[in-house]
């Protein structure tokens, strides 16, 4: 049986504010960055992050308090929404660390420091057994933070999961890994990180009483400072282009004549 | 069958007079060596209930060319099926015997668009999608939206004037449609493609063609008026547990939504499981639902987010605050991708439907509070003739989905295949149930073939004469679309 004490599992679940995927991106004028002026949601590998932790707490203890979720996102004020959508599928409390909406984007080591400040500051209360968080965010495609934060902490991490399967009593999680060709199954001990990938569940819907639910639950502020880190870029985005548009075929009447364009477009015999 | 007797069929020489007109590709003839596999599509509706014979199929790409074709079969007393998409579900678009099939898909180019009044003019071959796309890029919407509309064109939609999603916020095509250009039965060209919003100058003739169902003429080109994208939409689906809540429920969210409201549509709780069932968009929670008798999806589309969400969830937490609730839960998209998938489960009712067996289907206009009446009704008449049931040839499911807003309810029949005992059993009873309440048999789908007989129930014979006369002033040989609409 589970130990009964109060505190079974603490999850820290970073979320981050991406353009939606189902938006068509456009290249600002200045070729400095896309429109932002555009529809925003959570980072769909980051949604799978909440749902899953979402199901461990259902998993283990029926929705009873020992499991505590809570979400985390740096981001400008609107990232607010962001947390709203995780505590209405069903985190417990948010932490907002909040940057100008005229910053620049975090990159991930920053990321990565300020999450790891943000778990030494709750083990002052609690502590943090698991971070589960996307493997990446589809707005950069960088897929570093879950790696560099594990690394910071000196954790073990199980990346790109598509199944985890808890032991309480051991303290470990045998987590089955996407790699190339196939699965791998490792186990890690608490705590941890695990990232996610597309496979390891299909997240809810947040229901009208828990959208209503999520307005009431708290959402600690916090800004860099507070937290003692830097999340200035230390990367310089020269130029962003859009990829060049795809120039259509031609019809070609006979063979010699194809032989005789790849030859002119530089293709030769092998 | 008042004109049939009259009519010729498609010879060797007639295809070789449409060879002259046409370029050989837009002629498809099994009199010209086309194996008569390649008809099916144009001989066979999209369902599989109804089924032609037609040995030519005819892809005119210029009005001129409709025309002439046109011409040639008014001469010949040949009968004529104009087809678009053939998504229809009443059997309007395929041929009753061995009429030539004009099939408009090669009519497919957008006219003109102009951006500041958002009045477009395509051919009528244009699917509705395109034109969908076509105008996106200048922030506007189509005023109609169905779950046909990768494959339906905009003639199509004219000519049988097509209801849909949008109906509720942007009116009837009989508002929209600013003009027609459609190609009379004798071959003239009847040019009505204005773009003028008031012209009061005597009789509107293009309202004739909507909904005339291709029975009056061809239409070859269509004027509409299309309203600027709303800036921001959400939408909820909500979770009853009686159907009694629904009318309450539509008037509190019509009266709290007001102008953002832009759709309210219904569906059972068999409807929404069948859904489910086929995959069509991601279920809610069972837990959450469990014991709901129905769903509602409440769209809404307005002009700045902030505002729409404000009264979106000042209405929500009304609902659900109540001391005796209206609704017992309800999703609201989070995301771009929840408001498609939630859409998903209303608009792939009708694919889960045909994936799930052969469909009766009723398109009827009846008062809200007898939708569910209905329903029960028609379950409880197949039960007493013991069509209930698993088995063959037995009805799987009685389900009803639609409109709300419009009044309008999808009743469809679904059984292991088509039987005569069955369709005995739904008709009249269907027809006789929608007459008592003062409805109409068909409220979007149209008469086409399946419905001649019931336009009874729906018209009165002072109607029916005159609509006879109409169509004898247009068509006097009886050459259009024969066997639809007018038996």
């Amino acid at each position: 049986m589970h130990p009964s004490s109060a505190r079974l599992l603490n999850i820290l679940v970073p979320v981050k504010r991406a353009v939606d995927y189902a938006v068509k991106i456009r290249v600002n004028p200045q070729q400095t960055g896309i429109d932002l002026n555009v529809k925003h949601s959570m980072n769909p590998f980051d949604e799978i992050a909440v749902e899953e932790a979402v199901r461990i707490r259902e998993r283990l203890s029926k929705g009873s308090e020992p499991v505590t979720i809570t979400a985390l996102t740096i981001g400008p004020a609107k990232s607010i929404e962001t947390l709203r959508t995780a505590l209405a599928m069903g985190a417990d409390s948010a932490v907002h660390v909040e940057i100008p909406e005229s910053a620049p984007a975090p990159e991930p080591l920053g990321v990565a420091k300020a999450i790891k400040a943000v778990i030494e500051k709750q083990k002052e209360k609690e502590g943090v057994d698991m971070v589960i968080l996307g493997k990446q965010a589809i707005d950069d495609d960088l897929g570093q933070t879950g790696q560099m934060l594990a690394s910071l902490l000196g954790w073990g991490q199980a990346t790109f999961a598509s199944k985890v399967e808890l032991d309480l009593d051991a303290k470990n999680a045998t987590v089955t890994r996407e790699i190339d060709g196939g699965l791998e199954q490792v186990r890690v001990k608490f705590p941890m990180v695990i990232t996610t990938d597309l496979r390891l569940n299909e997240p809810r819907y947040a229901s009208l009483p828990n959208i209503m639910k999520a307005k009431k639950k708290p959402v600690t502020k916090l800004t860099p400072t507070d937290l003692g880190v830097s999340l200035e870029p230390q990367m310089e985005v020269i130029k962003v282009v859009e990829p060049p548009k795809r120039v259509g075929g031609s019809k070609v009447e006979s063979v010699d004549e194809l032989v005789e364009k790849l030859k002119t477009a530089g293709f030769t015999a092998v | 069958m008042l004109f049939k007797r009259f009519l010729s069929s498609v010879t060797r020489t007639d295809v070789q007079h449409f060879t002259k007109i046409l370029s050989p590709p837009s002629v498809l003839s099994t009199l010209q060596n086309a194996p008569s596999a390649e008809l099916d599509i144009y001989n066979n509706d999209w369902m599989g209930k109804y089924k032609g014979s037609s040995t030519t199929v005819l892809k005119p790409k210029t009005t001129q060319q409709v025309s002439e074709i046109v011409k040639w079969c008014n001469e010949r007393r040949i009968g004529i099926v104009p087809q678009g998409g053939n998504t229809g579900l009443v059997g309007g678009s395929v041929p009753v015997n061995d009429e030539v099939v004009i099939s408009l898909q090669n009519m497919n180019s957008v006219r003109s668009f102009d951006p500041v009044s958002g009045i477009l003019v395509a051919d009528a071959g244009c699917v509705l999608q395109a034109l969908t796309d076509h105008i996106a890029s200048h922030d506007h919407i189509m005023p109609l939206d169905l779950g046909a509309k990768g494959s339906c064109q905009i003639g199509g939609n004219v000519s049988t004037n097509a209801g849909g999603l949008r109906l509720l916020r942007y009116g009837s095509l009989h508002g929209s449609v600013l003009g027609i250009e459609a190609v009379l039965p004798d071959g003239t060209i009847l040019d009505q493609l204005s773009t003028l919003r008031k012209d009061n100058t005597g009789y509107d003739l293009k309202q004739l063609f909507i909904g005339a169902e291709g029975t009056l003429g061809i239409v070859t080109a269509v004027s509409i008026l299309t309203p600027p994208a709303p800036e921001a939409s959400n939408n909820v689906i909500l979770a009853l547990p009686h159907f009694n809540n629904v009318l309450p429920l539509y008037m509190e969210v019509k009266r709290q939504l007001s102008e953002i409201l832009s759709a309210f549509e219904y569906m059972d709780r068999t409807a929404y499981d069948l859904a489910v069932k086929h995959g069509q968009g991601r279920a809610l929670a069972d837990d959450e639902i469990e014991g709901a008798e129905c769903f509602v999806l409440v769209e809404t589309s307005g002009g700045k987010r902030e505002h729409d969400e404000e009264k979106l969830e000042t209405l929500l937490s009304t609902l659900l605050s109540a001391s005796n609730p209206l609704i017992t839960t309800g999703v609201m998209a989070q995301s771009p991708a929840q408001f498609s998938s939630m859409w998903a489960l209303r608009e792939g009712i009708t694919e889960a439907v045909s994936k799930e067996g052969k469909a009766y289907k009723y398109d009827i206009s009846i008062p809200l509070s007898k939708f569910k009446e209905c329903v029960d009704a028609t379950r409880e008449q197949l039960r007493s003739k013991g069509l209930l049931g698993d088995g063959d040839g037995m009805v799987k499911a009685v389900i009803g989905y639609g409109h709300v807003g419009d009044g309008n309810l999808h009743l469809n029949v679904i059984a292991t295949r088509y039987t005569q005992e069955i369709q005995d059993a739904l008709e009249p009873f269907v027809y006789e149930f929608t007459a008592s309440h003062r409805g109409s048999i068909s409220a979007e789908h149209g008469i086409g073939l399946m419905k001649t007989h019931a336009l009874q129930y729906s018209k009165s014979d002072v109607s029916i004469t005159w609509m006879k006369k109409i169509k004898a002033l247009f068509d006097p040989n009886g050459i259009m679309n024969p066997g639809k609409v007018l038996e």
